[in-house]
């Protein structure tokens, strides 16, 4: 009884010590880009009629985080990537300073639109635990 | 408990801080968008005439920044806007404007002649140039530069039809080469500043 009554008491002090961690220790990431790339063979895989789709119809970005949209292109063609036409072996980066929703044209999307919406920054502690599980998500995803 | 600590572990990595520094991925520090590396910009097929004299080319620039533009004059909001900011933008820019050249194609020849999109463009900024052609040239012309343009049919049925074209701005070197792409709503002053840094390189 008294084991269970410390590990309930352990297990209650590693959460609140993770939740003010990510409530309060300051955001930083490695790089700003949120890249997207067009791996080798693409054009041949399309050709092949195979339906090979890039980018999302959304992105989400951060000001001051991943503000920058990075497309590479590591194909033998030229390829267009949203409004951008990429060379092959080029890449394509894109800063945002400023929050907002930006819509470009894209015609691999069925909308023919492309959204990009740039949050501000994360300023308070939830927006913080926000911003680190949406990143979690996104690295469990991968 | 095993899985509620991988959580956290995981958790903890997404914010970890690296210490690897990076090299500059925007050395010339543009507002725009940035191509890496960047290559020769594509010239413009025969054909595509111009505003001021003979055929319109991408190599008579040479030696100025050039800021590429498709819209149509019919346009209601997005073209006004965009060369109404790039008009400033060289005012801006004071005794260096000379050094920037702002070239606007039609999307639209059906509707702008020659003489149509002189007349609009003069409205602006008496030094920019427009050009417009045969609709299978600019056709050519949007596609080397990834450019966009599609017919909109009038809503009620008239003659008044719309264009729905790509919004962004093409920045060209002095050299003649596509260093970066501009989105639609940067200010008149991030134009200029781009232009500055673009006026700096060899």
């Amino acid at each position: 009884m008294k084991a269970v009554h410390v590990a309930s008491w352990t297990l209650a002090a590693v959460v609140s010590a993770a939740a003010g961690w990510a409530a309060f220790a300051p955001l930083s990431v490695a790089s700003r880009d949120e890249p997207f790339e067009i791996p080798k063979g693409t054009w041949a895989r399309r050709m092949a009629g195979n339906k090979v789709e890039i980018l999302p119809n959304r992105i989400d970005l951060t000001l001051g985080l991943n503000d920058q949209l990075l497309l590479r292109n590591l194909d033998d063609v030229p390829q267009q990537f949203g409004p951008v036409l990429v060379m092959p072996g080029q890449s394509f980066r894109l800063p945002f300073e400023k929050a907002s929703t930006y819509s470009f044209d894209c015609t691999a999307h069925a909308s023919g639109q492309m959204t990009i919406v740039v949050a501000e920054a994360p300023a308070t502690p939830w927006d913080r635990i926000q911003w680190r599980w949406n990143q979690f998500k996104k690295k469990t995803r991968a | 408990m095993n899985r509620l600590a991988r959580s956290l572990f995981a958790l903890a990595l997404a914010a970890v801080p690296a210490f690897a520094s990076a090299a500059d991925p925007n050395p010339i520090g543009l507002k725009a968008g940035v191509f890496d590396p960047p290559q020769p910009a594509a010239e413009f097929p025969a054909g595509v005439h111009a505003t001021d004299r003979g055929d319109l080319t991408l190599a008579r620039w040479r030696g100025k920044v050039v800021l590429l533009v498709f819209g149509f004059t019919h346009c209601p909001a997005v073209c006004p806007t965009t060369l109404a900011t790039l008009a400033q933008a060289r005012r801006l820019l004071g005794p260096d404007a000379a050094a920037m050249q702002v070239v606007y194609v039609t999307v639209d020849p059906e509707r702008d002649d020659l003489a149509h999109v002189r007349t609009y463009l003069a409205g602006f900024d008496a030094s920019f140039v427009g050009g417009t052609g045969q609709a299978a040239v600019l056709a050519e012309l949007r596609r080397r530069y990834g450019a966009t343009a599609q017919k909109i049919p009038p809503a009620g049925g008239g003659a008044d039809y719309g264009m729905s074209h790509s919004t962004t701005i093409w920045l060209i070197d002095r050299a003649g080469r596509l260093r970066a792409l501009m989105p639609f709503g940067h200010s008149a002053e991030d134009f200029a500043h781009d232009v500055r840094q673009l006026m700096a390189l060899r």
